[in-house]
Parts: C-alpha cells; sequence; structure tokens
C-alpha cells in the first residue's frame, strides 16, 4: 500500500518544530508501523536526507521504549504497544499523522524521541521495598493470598511506556503512580514504607511538572498493558490514609 | 520437553590416539596460545569452594568502600542487581545503559522463569541435582566449579526477589508456585505468568533507583560505552558517548564491571532487541579480554517467521506450543504456496514423527530447529517467499483441537495464540500456525575466572556476557538465574578482593591511555561521517546476518565456514570505504550508533567462524556435519574438544588459548535422542 505520513521533526530540544509530510510505497500489512517507518529511514538516507529519530528497542512490547502518537492516539488505534501496531490496521491511500509523546514532562529531545527521565525519578521516591542484597528471609516465610499475588502482578505489568500522560489531557502520570503503588501495596512485604511511598512519589510527579488526575479515564484507555482505573483509587486512598497519619 | 537418556561416549575414528584432531580446519586461521587457567577456584571438594572462597576473599573496611569507585555498563539483571548491591555495601558506582531508563534493559523480555534448588515440591531437587541438570545441558562444556556456584545461590535469589515485591506465581494457600521446564523432571522453576524477566527486572532496576536517591548509584541513561580505558594493564574506566548531545564522556574508576548481555544480533534477525550489541564487550576484547567460545549461540525453534525483507526482528514464542502442535511441511514441493487447510492428510509430511518416532514433535530444540531448515532449504518450507526461499514449517494444533476442544486448547496457549494472530494476521485456531527457528541467546563471551574476573585485571563480566555457566547449550530458565547470581550473590563478594588492593593511584585525564582511548573513539566516529558512500548500516548488517545464519547457524561445515569468513571480510572492507552515515556527531544520530555496532559485530563474525572452525565436533545447539554417527546424530569428542576455546586479540590472526575443562563430581555422558 502507499500512505502520506506526516510526522513531528525537530532537530534537538531547543529547536522549533514542525510537521513534515512524506510518501511511503511498498508498505505491506504484514510490516509492524515501526518497519515502516524503518522503510521510510532506508528511503530519506538513500535520499541523502536524515533518517527520523525515534525509540524503539525489543519490538515485542514489552520494554516500553517505543511510543508514538498516531493520529493523535497514543499507541494508535489497537490497545497495544506502537512495535506490536501492524500495517493491516491501516488502508491503502491513508494519511497518517506521527508526534512524539505529548507532555511538558516528557520534553522532546529530537524528532519522535522524548526524555522520560521524569518517571525514573518517581520511583526513586519511593517505588520499591528497602531490602538489601542478602538480608531477605526465606521466601516462604511470608505466605500472600493467591488474590493479592494475582493483583499486584496485574498492576505490575506496567511497562513505564508513557501513554497514560501521553493519553491524558492533563498530563498525569496517576495511572503509572498508581500501578506502583497497588502493586507494592497488595503485597505484605510493601506494608513497612506504604504511607511514606506514595507520599513522596505524588510529591515528586508533581514537581516533574505533571498534571492532576480529574478522572476522565483517557489514560487506561490508551494503556497498552490494560492497567485499570481503579489503581488511581488506590493511590487516592493510599494518599488519604498517610495524610491522617501524619505524613 | 522429554529427557534425553545417556548413553556411553562413542569414539571417533577421524581422531588419532594422540588426543589431537587428525585435521585441524582452522589451522592458518589462528596461532596456537599457552593453556590457560582458573586460578581462583578454590581446591577441595565442589560443595566447599565457594564458601571457601567468600572466606578468602579479602574484606574492603566499609570506611574506605566510599572511596573505592565501580563503573557498571549494562542495567539488565545483571548489571542493575550488581550496581544496586555494590551501591548498597557502600562504593561509589556509575550504572550505564543506552536505553532511556535502566528498566528496559532486554532481560525484560524474558517469558520463561527462573531455576532455584528450593526443593519446595519435594520431589527430590537440590542443589547438587541442578548443578547436575545444568551441566548435562550445556553438554560438558561448562565450568563446575562454576555452575556448582551457581546452583547454591540460586535459593537466595528467590528470598531476595520475593522480599523486593516481585510478584511471582503463587498457590492458593498462599505459597509460591513452581513448574517443570526445560526437559527436567523435578518442577523448580520460579515464574510470574509468561513475564518472568520483566517482573525480575522491575525488582533489580527498582533496587538500583533506590541507591540512586541513597546517593550511591549515579546512573547515565542514553549512554554508550565506546572504549575501556586500560591503565598499566588495569580496567581503570571507559570512553562513553551521550546519545543526545554527542559528547564523548570520559569516566574514570577503580574497576570496570561488563553486564551488557548477549550478541545475538550479530544474526540481524533475532529474538533480541533492537539495540543489543557486542561494542563494550568487543572493545574490551581488544584491549585484552579474552572471548571465549564464541561460536556457542543458542538457537530457538518455536519463533513466528519471516514476513518480508523489511524484517526487523523475529518473536519468540514459548515452545510449551510443541507439547500439543503436530509440526509438518507439504510432501509435494508444488503444495507449498496452497492454503494448508486444502493440503489432504496424506500429501502431509509429519517428518519429526516420522524421523524420531520415540521423541516426535518433541526432540531437544537444536534437532526441531535443524530439521526445519533442511525441510525449507529442500523447497517444501511455507509461508511468503523472502529472497526466493519459504522459510517457515506448520505447527498444527487441528488435532490438539479435535482431541481437547477448542476450550482447552485456549486455556493452555490463548495468549501465544493472540500474539501470534496480532504479529501475522492469521488465526491460528482455524490455519496451521508457522513457524522457524531464530537466535535466542548465546552462551560464549568473555572470558572470567571463578571470581568473574576477565583477563584484563579489574575487569569483570557478568550475565549473558561472560561464558562460564551454559556450556555449549543453555538450561531453559537459567539464563535469568545466572544473570541474577552474578550480580547480587558472587560479584559482591569477589570484586572486594580486588579492590582490597585500594585506594588506587587517580588516573589523570590526561594520560596518554585515555587520550589514546578517546581518540580512537573520535577517529571512529570522524570515519563513520566522512565516508559519504552508498549503502545504509541496515543493509550491510542484512547482509552479515545473512552470512552468519547461513554458515555459522545450526549446521556448520568447514566449506561453508571459510567460506563465510571470506565473504565476511569481503563485506567489511566494502562497509568502511562504502557506508552511508548522515547527521552529525553531536546530536542524536541513530545511524551513527548502528554504524559502530555494526563494524564490531564484523570482526566478532569472523571470529565466531574461526572458532566454529576449530571445534571439529557436534556438541549442544551446535552441529558439525563433519561429526556425526552413522544414523546423523550429533556427536561430541570429548578427547578433544574438552576445553574452553579463549581467543585473544591480536589483528586478523587471533590466538587461541585453552582452558581444560575437568569434571570431578560429574561424569561425562553422549546424549542420545533415538
Amino acid at each position: 500500500m502507499r500512505l502520506t505520513l506526516k510526522i513531528w521533526r525537530q532537530s534537538d530540544a531547543a529547536a522549533a518544530g514542525a510537521m513534515h509530510t512524506y510518501e511511503v510505497d511498498d508498505v505491506s500489512e504484514d510490516m509492524s508501523f515501526l518497519e515502516m517507518l524503518d522503510v521510510l529511514n532506508e528511503q530519506l538516507n538513500a535520499k541523502g536526507e536524515e533518517p527520523i529519530a525515534f525509540d524503539s528497542d525489543c519490538r515485542e512490547g514489552i520494554c516500553g521504549m517505543c511510543g508514538l502518537m498516531i493520529n493523535g492516539e497514543a499507541h494508535g488505534p489497537v490497545t497495544t504497544t506502537t512495535c506490536q501496531l501492524h500495517m493491516r490496521t491501516f488502508s491503502d491511500g491513508e494519511t497518517i499523522t506521527i508526534e512524539p509523546w505529548r507532555s511538558d514532562a516528557f520534553p522532546v529531545l529530537k524528532d519522535l524521541v522524548v526524555d522520560r527521565g521524569s518517571f525514573d525519578r518517581i520511583i526513586q521516591q519511593g517505588g520499591f521495598i528497602s531490602v538489601n542484597t542478602g538480608s531477605a528471609p526465606e521466601a516462604h516465610s511470608v505466605q500472600v493470598p493467591k488474590e493479592a499475588a494475582d493483583r499486584a502482578f496485574d498492576v505490575a505489568t506496567c511497562i513505564g511506556c508513557g501513554a497514560c500522560v501521553a493519553a491524558c489531557p492533563n498530563g498525569s502520570a496517576s495511572l503509572f503512580m498508581g500501578a506502583k503503588i497497588t502493586h507494592l501495596g497488595e503485597l505484605p512485604q510493601g506494608q513497612a514504607e506504604r504511607d511514606i511511598r506514595v507520599v513522596n512519589m505524588v510529591a515528586q510527579h508533581d514537581h516533574e511538572g505533571f498534571g492532576g488526575c480529574t478522572n476522565i479515564g483517557e489514560c487506561a484507555a490508551a494503556c497498552p498493558k490494560e492497567i485499570p482505573l481503579d489503581v488511581i483509587s488506590q493511590l487516592n486512598r493510599d494518599l488519604r490514609t498517610a495524610l491522617r497519619h501524619g505524613h | 520437553m522429554t529427557d534425553m537418556p545417556d548413553t556411553t561416549l562413542t569414539s571417533d575414528p577421524s581422531h588419532d590416539a594422540s588426543g589431537h584432531p587428525a585435521t585441524d580446519d582452522a589451522a592458518g586461521y589462528y596461532t596456537p596460545g599457552s593453556p590457560l587457567v582458573d586460578t581462583k577456584a578454590p581446591a577441595g571438594p565442589i560443595d566447599e569452594r565457594w564458601q571457601t572462597r567468600k572466606f578468602e576473599a579479602r574484606l574492603v573496611n566499609p570506611a574506605n568502600r566510599r572511596k573505592l569507585s565501580i563503573i557498571v555498563v549494562g542495567t539488565g539483571l545483571a548489571g542493575s542487581s550488581a550496581a544496586a548491591t555494590l551501591g548498597e555495601a557502600g562504593y561509589v558506582v556509575k550504572s550505564f545503559c543506552y536505553q532511556d531508563s535502566p528498566r528496559r534493559a532486554h532481560s525484560i523480555a524474558a517469558q520463561g522463569g527462573i531455576n532455584a534448588a528450593k526443593n519446595y515440591k519435594e520431589d527430590g531437587d537440590s542443589v547438587h541435582r541442578l548443578f547436575y541438570d545444568t551441566v548435562k545441558g550445556g553438554d560438558y562444556r561448562s565450568r563446575e566449579s562454576n555452575v556448582y556456584r551457581l546452583a547454591e545461590v540460586s535459593t537466595n535469589i528467590i528470598d531476595q526477589c520475593v522480599a523486593q515485591g516481585v510478584p511471582f506465581a503463587r498457590e492458593y494457600g498462599g505459597l509460591l508456585d513452581n513448574r517443570s521446564f526445560g526437559g527436567v523432571q523435578v518442577s523448580r522453576t520460579f515464574y510470574a505468568r509468561g513475564q518472568t524477566g520483566q517482573q525480575l527486572l522491575i525488582g533489580a532496576y527498582q533496587a538500583l533507583e533506590r541507591q540512586v536517591a541513597a546517593g550511591t548509584v549515579t546512573t547515565y541513561t542514553r549512554h554508550e560505552m565506546l572504549e575501556l580505558i586500560v591503565v598499566d594493564g588495569k580496567a581503570r574506566g571507559i570512553i562513553a558517548r551521550d546519545m543526545v548531545t554527542g559528547a564523548i564522556e570520559t569516566h574514570l574508576a577503580d574497576v570496570v564491571v561488563l553486564a551488557s548481555g548477549g550478541y545475538g544480533n550479530v544474526f540481524y534477525l533475532s529474538t533480541n532487541a533492537m539495540g543489543c550489541n557486542v561494542t563494550a564487550a568487543w572493545r574490551a576484547h581488544r584491549k585484552g579480554a579474552y572471548m571465549a567460545n564464541p561460536c556457542y549461540t543458542q538457537i530457538h525453534p518455536t519463533c513466528i517467521p519471516v514476513s518480508g525483507s523489511h524484517q526487523s526482528k523475529l518473536t519468540l514464542m514459548s515452545e510449551s506450543l510443541r507439547n500439543d502442535g503436530r509440526i509438518w511441511v507439504p510432501k509435494n514441493k508444488a503444495d507449498c504456496a496452497k492454503d494448508p487447510r486444502e493440503i489432504p492428510e496424506e500429501d502431509r509430511d509429519y517428518y519429526l514423527e516420522r524421523i524420531y518416532p520415540s521423541f516426535g514433535n518433541l526432540v531437544p530444540r537444536d534437532i526441531a530447529s535443524r530439521a526445519a531448515k533442511y525441510q525449507c532449504d529442500d523447497g517444501r518450507g511455507v509461508g511468503p517467499e523472502v529472497d526466493g526461499v519459504r522459510r517457515g514449517v506448520y505447527l498444527d494444533f487441528a488435532d490438539a483441537i479435535a482431541r481437547l476442544g477448542r476450550d482447552a486448547v485456549e486455556e493452555k496457549y490463548g495468549n501465544l495464540f493472540d500474539m501470534y494472530a496480532r504479529i501475522t494476521g492469521e488465526d491460528p485456531y482455524v490455519v496451521p500456525m508457522r513457524i522457524y527457528p531464530a537466535v535466542h541467546y548465546v552462551m560464549g563471551g568473555l572470558w572470567v575466572d571463578y571470581d568473574l574476573q576477565s583477563t584484563i585485571p579489574g575487569l569483570f563480566v557478568t550475565g549473558e556476557a561472560n561464558f562460564s555457566d551454559h556450556g555449549a547449550n543453555r538450561l531453559g530458565a537459567s539464563a535469568l538465574m545466572q544473570g541474577l547470581a552474578d550480580g547480587y550473590f558472587v560479584l559482591p563478594h569477589t570484586i572486594r578482593d580486588y579492590l582490597a588492593d585500594g585506594p588506587f593511584e587517580k588516573v589523570a585525564e590526561d594520560h596518554p591511555a585515555v587520550v589514546e582511548a578517546r581518540k580512537a573513539v573520535e577517529g571512529r566516529i570522524e570515519h563513520f561521517l566522512t565516508v559519504n558512500g552508498t549503502r545504509s548500516v541496515d543493509s550491510y548488517h542484512r547482509e552479515l546476518g545473512n552470512i552468519m545464519w547461513e554458515y555459522c547457524g545450526m549446521e556448520r561445515t568447514e566449506d561453508g565456514l571459510k567460506k563465510a569468513i571470506d565473504l565476511i571480510r569481503t563485506l567489511k572492507d566494502d562497509f568502511y570505504r562504502n557506508v552511508k552515515v548522515l547527521g552529525t556527531a553531536d546530536s542524536l544520530n541513530q545511524s551513527l550508533e548502528k554504524a559502530g555496532r555494526v563494524a564490531d559485530f564484523f570482526e566478532l563474525g569472523e571470529l565466531m567462524c574461526i572458532d566454529a572452525l576449530n571445534r571439529r565436533e557436534s556438541c549442544g545447539g551446535h552441529f558439525r556435519a563433519e561429526s556425526q554417527t552413522e544414523d546423523g546424530e550429533a556427536l561430541r569428542h570429548d578427547d578433544q574438544f574438552a576445553y574452553v576455546a579463549a581467543w585473544e586479540f591480536a589483528g586478523e590472526v587471533p590466538i587461541l588459548h585453552k582452558e581444560d575443562l575437568v569434571y570431578t563430581a560429574i561424569e561425562m555422558k553422549q546424549r542420545s535422542y533415538k
């Protein structure tokens, strides 16, 4: 098939960007979206035009490195990561608009590449259980009800891609944060730091320039791992509890 | 997979009685070097060696640790766990990764599980049995002392991960669930649905970020190590490129740890991530670190086939699919393009069931992989034609659906079927799946001693980047185990013996060795940007991958390997003269990043072929056509090749040092699958 692509190009973080239009031929429906961009880049390179920078690594939907706004939707029209989106979703002759994640807390570095360091900094503020190597008790010394373990797993599947932020009209990272709060909060091992964890992570979230949550739900709709919206309720509940405890 | 019975060792008439190969296929391609010995493993009973070494390794006073600095390259399981643990101990740690966050390293993609000798099922498991299974799985080409230690610390890993909040699968009673995995008869594999690697890595990543907040670890994301700094024979730092600004940075330290993963991407198409590369390891190799058994690669039989020349990577599907799927190709070449549902039963060749009646579709990975390649080379492959060949075989669930019902099949394999449908656009409940083998893991890597120290003092290597634990083939669910064993429980003990010699003399930024390393990096970048040829980096990479796959993949021959070496040398030459890399050095430039990696893949690929040429035996996942029994079975030659091939860099003609593998706690046996 033949496609028209409108792509955001920006030479570096300080530069002003603009949309550019490209035509790409010979797109097969078996290509992944990123392979289609690989083909375009080969064409650009051959013409002496610098290829379009975009992030990707595992290309099997688990590392969270890739992420594009495709026709205004984070990761495009299917509930999956950009790397797992295939061209059979599109039709011949279509025009596709491709932009980087939209958020003040994810500054554009070049073209479609953004800086998501703010996510790491939120985790640094409490997204862990403090246990030094070698100091762990025997694994079977604590039983974890299967329901809690399964729920913890379900929300621990977050890949940190940032689609939730890109989709949110407020640019909030509440789904990302709520997933971590819920993962660790479901487990007995995570209880000791439960209050301080939520307080510090939320403070960092706000400091990074992410917006507040107003219960719109675009985040959960865009999440390739289908993290449920109720992790944000859990986040709010934990925050209220922590504040009541005097944090 | 079903366990393989052992038979006694057979000898091969092509080898003379003196213990030397009658023919040395690699003669002329290398220079023989002095034997290599691991001097760090203590003598004595195998189950006491690690305790002895931990005691004998000198301690570093806590007050001195903050005066000692450590660079860790790579943030997968082996790198994150090491950086976090060394940070907790109080050393000054710098952690580097090329991704935008440490959490994205490719360990995250591991599906299956992690072995540990907990014996929670009381089914006869023990440290000794895990040790035995791992050595046997590696076809007796790994180092006994290292593997025993791996089995020994495996239990600590599970304790540590559970305490970190890793959500392993649990039973209704709240205790941890286990399953049997990788052809063993005990249930010792811990798992988190099909995302075990992800959950373990997030645990290690969180431990790492906790140390960043504590101020002991500094992370350098989007940084790529491009050179090792060696001062007075010791590793003292790295040259790294900031991949956003293009700045070439000097990072000095007292010791360097490489946890930079495997080099499967030398094949271009593999299950590795796009960025996986050999550059950090190869740069160290060129500075004196020996590369061991580079030809040992693991090829996985159940991957989704290539759909066109645009293909950028291959996706693995769990090989549990072979428990219920039946593998076949059309008997007649004319049927290959037909809808498989229209090919009648009598025109189908269930070749694994035909050739291996007792194991059928459950033959070991390497045999299943090789057999699929034979069918496709013979012109009976299925699926789309790519470069004139159809590379795929059917994996058919029609019988299983008829026998068990669609619901039961969906219950067992639903997520895999969904993934297959998403990628191929075909419904595997209706149309048979297509599969083909793909490169998945490399057992070869930088040579290390029992302390995980390379042949360069002060350079330690952990995880997939080293060679020691998996021999010629890796047992399922043991890669995650090794990465975390090295990073959490082995390296932090062995590295202190080296650091106990500190504090070390400071290295000046203008030291000749530092200047030389920087200049080397800048010179390479300058070269790539000024060639201004006609071909893209990717096109060279793809062509190199084809050569490697064809001649240094699952079946190798003397003629093929020699041809591959010639082809690689010619292509490499052309690459340096005709590659086209646009953009600038001082900006984010993905073509430039790839050019450096592919340049190193050329040199590695050549060494892999020389290593494969030297190893005229079939062992583990490797089949040398010249070394087979009358029945076409793989034939190992313990009398000739029970050694680690450790290669020293010396330009185009490398030097081969052999480390003899001595087994005191285990008897070497030849496998048989008939």
